[in-house]
């Protein structure tokens, strides 16, 4: 067991880690951006709009993963563009895991965040503005917080879906060892090869980091949540 | 302190036009639900924005459609007062009260202080919202209203959402909290008793237009109108014929009156209140209807008898208990009779 450990390659689990929390931060500040925008939307471009923010979520990763190789793919114009005039790549790169990661988990983020925004009294923002505040404030200060356990859960079920990212994350970035990694293209690698121990260890440890994550966070958000009143 | 709105607003097949100017300090707006009384108040607030029209406290401008002006809810120092209070229910009582506070960290605390001493927050500081009771929470509404020092305040139907035994005491606290804020205070209730016991100038609404508009116990002791009077809680109406100066034939009650003062060419309909027939036995005197009696119903603290008129409506007597010793052991009375001054005259 011991030597078992020792020559394991621990890349794959820092990889996604890394992805996971990059992925959620990013994901967390557009989801709510975009969730605010949204819910003042007439109810006819609301349908549109929410359509496409939505729409990574439903179709196959490998369709999100073709589609972002189309675009930032090194021979094409928007890729040469970043590569060449930004010196950015995206392809067989971290950059390409985290941007995969961001754009199938956003939607989760997104659909979380509107959907406890839209349980909002209005009346709370109401009187946000006629007590002098500014819409900054009241969001942060009152539509964010009062939205607490929504966001909060749309959070977690990002990271979880961020860090497990596979299939979009194979076809843009690729599987390269120390680089591009993660523990979910680790698994199918080794599975391949039959090798059953490596592949059982990881889903072991992909299994203690997300129980372990959800119950934490239940933890913080029950705690502070459980004497306000909601409606 | 004066205010002054003009405002017209479209909403589907509901259309709101209401004008008025007052500087009085305690202003009612009395009217059933859907009314446009709500939308009033949101567009003094800036909440909802008017299709045209002006608002404007003493020579400040909050709107004015001609001027292309409408400041935004920030800038209107209006505190408004929400039906269910709206509390952030994140935040503490303290955090609550000092949340529109653009102050340095020290000055808030002292205002906010100041409000907790005033509202008797004290020992609720660190409170939520949902740990609090209705009464309290009007409290802290108020305070943070007050820690705002608005020019004005709305108060939208604040004890509608209250139980039954909370209300009264609330609104009497309520009333002696605002004794001593200087600018103008509106109330809007569907009510009578919350808007007659708060207002010194009174509105009644119906349907977005103003009905009545005048001074709040003249307007309850002659509304001028059958409907105006229904909205003031007047229950027995009876269409009138005026023979003469001094006499009106009732014609759904089927009796005659004979009036000390000089009746209007245009009175064509009576109001009675169901709390002032005086009962009477015996002998018929002047001004009284027979007692023909269609039913009783037993209220915890009141009688109420109806009296089949001669055509229309029931006639409503109300009786509370304590009034009630001058018919211990007696039959029913043969006659109820209309006091003079209690008799409004109306036009339909």
């Amino acid at each position: 067991m011991m030597e078992f450990l020792e020559s394991l390659d621990w890349s794959p689990l820092i990889i996604s880690l890394k992805t996971g929390v990059v992925a959620t931060i990013v994901c967390f500040f557009l989801g709510l951006f975009a969730a605010r925008k949204v819910i003042k939307l007439s109810y006819k471009a609301k349908a549109i709009v929410d359509g496409i923010l939505t729409l990574p979520m439903v179709f196959p990763p490998t369709v999100a993963g073709f589609i972002l190789l189309l675009v930032f793919s090194r021979r094409r114009p928007f890729g040469i563009f970043l590569d060449q005039q930004l010196d950015i790549q995206v392809v067989h790169t971290w950059l390409g895991c985290i941007l995969a990661a961001t754009v199938i988990a956003f939607p989760l983020m997104y659909r979380n965040a509107r959907a406890a925004f839209e349980q909002i009294d209005a009346n709370l923002v109401y009187a946000g503005r006629t007590l002098g505040m500014s819409e900054m404030s009241i969001f942060w200060k009152i539509v964010v917080p009062t939205a607490g356990p929504g966001i909060a859960s749309g959070t977690i079920l990002t990271f979880a879906r961020a860090m497990g990212e596979y299939g979009a994350t194979s076809m843009l970035a690729g599987n390269i060892p120390g680089k591009t990694g993660t523990v979910s293209q680790r698994i199918a690698m080794v599975i391949q090869d039959g090798d059953f121990a490596t592949a059982g260890f990881w889903v072991v440890i992909v299994l203690l980091i997300s129980f372990g994550i959800i119950f934490m966070v239940n933890m913080v958000t029950g705690s502070r949540m459980k004497s306000i009143k909601r409606w | 302190m004066s205010i002054s709105v003009d405002i017209n607003k479209r909403l589907g097949d509901f259309s709101l036009e209401i004008a008025f100017e007052t500087d009085a300090k305690r202003i009612g707006i009395l009217g059933p639900s859907g009314c446009g009384k709500s939308m009033t108040l949101k567009s003094i607030a800036g909440i909802e924005k008017p299709d045209s029209g002006h608002i404007s406290i003493d020579e400040r401008i909050l709107f004015d459609q001609a001027q292309k002006i409408n400041l935004k809810p920030q800038k209107r120092r209006v505190g408004y007062m929400f039906q269910n209070y709206a509390l952030f229910p994140t935040m503490t009582v303290v955090q609550n009260i000092g949340a529109g506070l653009g102050l340095s960290d020290e000055d808030r605390g002292t205002r906010v202080a100041d409000m907790i001493r005033r509202f008797r927050l004290q020992g609720l500081e660190k409170h939520l919202p949902g740990q609090l009771s209705g009464g309290q929470q009007q409290r802290v509404a108020l305070a943070r209203i007050m820690a705002y020092r608005p020019d004005i305040i709305l108060l939208d139907e604040p004890f509608s959402a209250l139980d039954e035994h909370l209300k009264e005491r609330l609104q009497h606290e309520m009333i002696s909290m605002l004794e001593d804020y200087e600018g103008q205070v509106i109330l809007v209730s569907h009510s009578r008793d919350e808007i007659y016991r708060f207002s010194d100038e009174l509105l009644i609404m119906e349907n977005g237009h103003v009905m009545a508009r005048g001074q709040t116990e003249q307007l309850f002791d002659d509304p001028g109108t059958v409907p105006v009077a229904r909205m003031t809680g007047c229950k027995n109406f009876s269409d009138a014929e005026r023979l003469d100066a001094y006499h009106l034939r009732l014609k759904d009650w089927g009796v005659m009156l004979e009036l000390d003062r000089e009746i209007p060419e245009d009175v064509n309909a009576i109001g009675y209140r169901a709390h002032s027939f005086e009962p009477v036995w015996g002998e018929r005197q002047k001004n009284c209807l027979p007692f023909n009696l269609s039913g009783v119903d037993e209220l915890p603290f009141e009688r109420r008898y109806y009296l089949t008129p001669e055509r229309g409506e029931l006639i409503c007597w109300f009786i509370q208990d304590n009034e009630r010793v001058q018919m211990e052991g007696k039959p029913n009375p043969d006659y109820l009779k209309l006091r003079e001054e209690s008799i409004m005259l109306l036009r339909k």
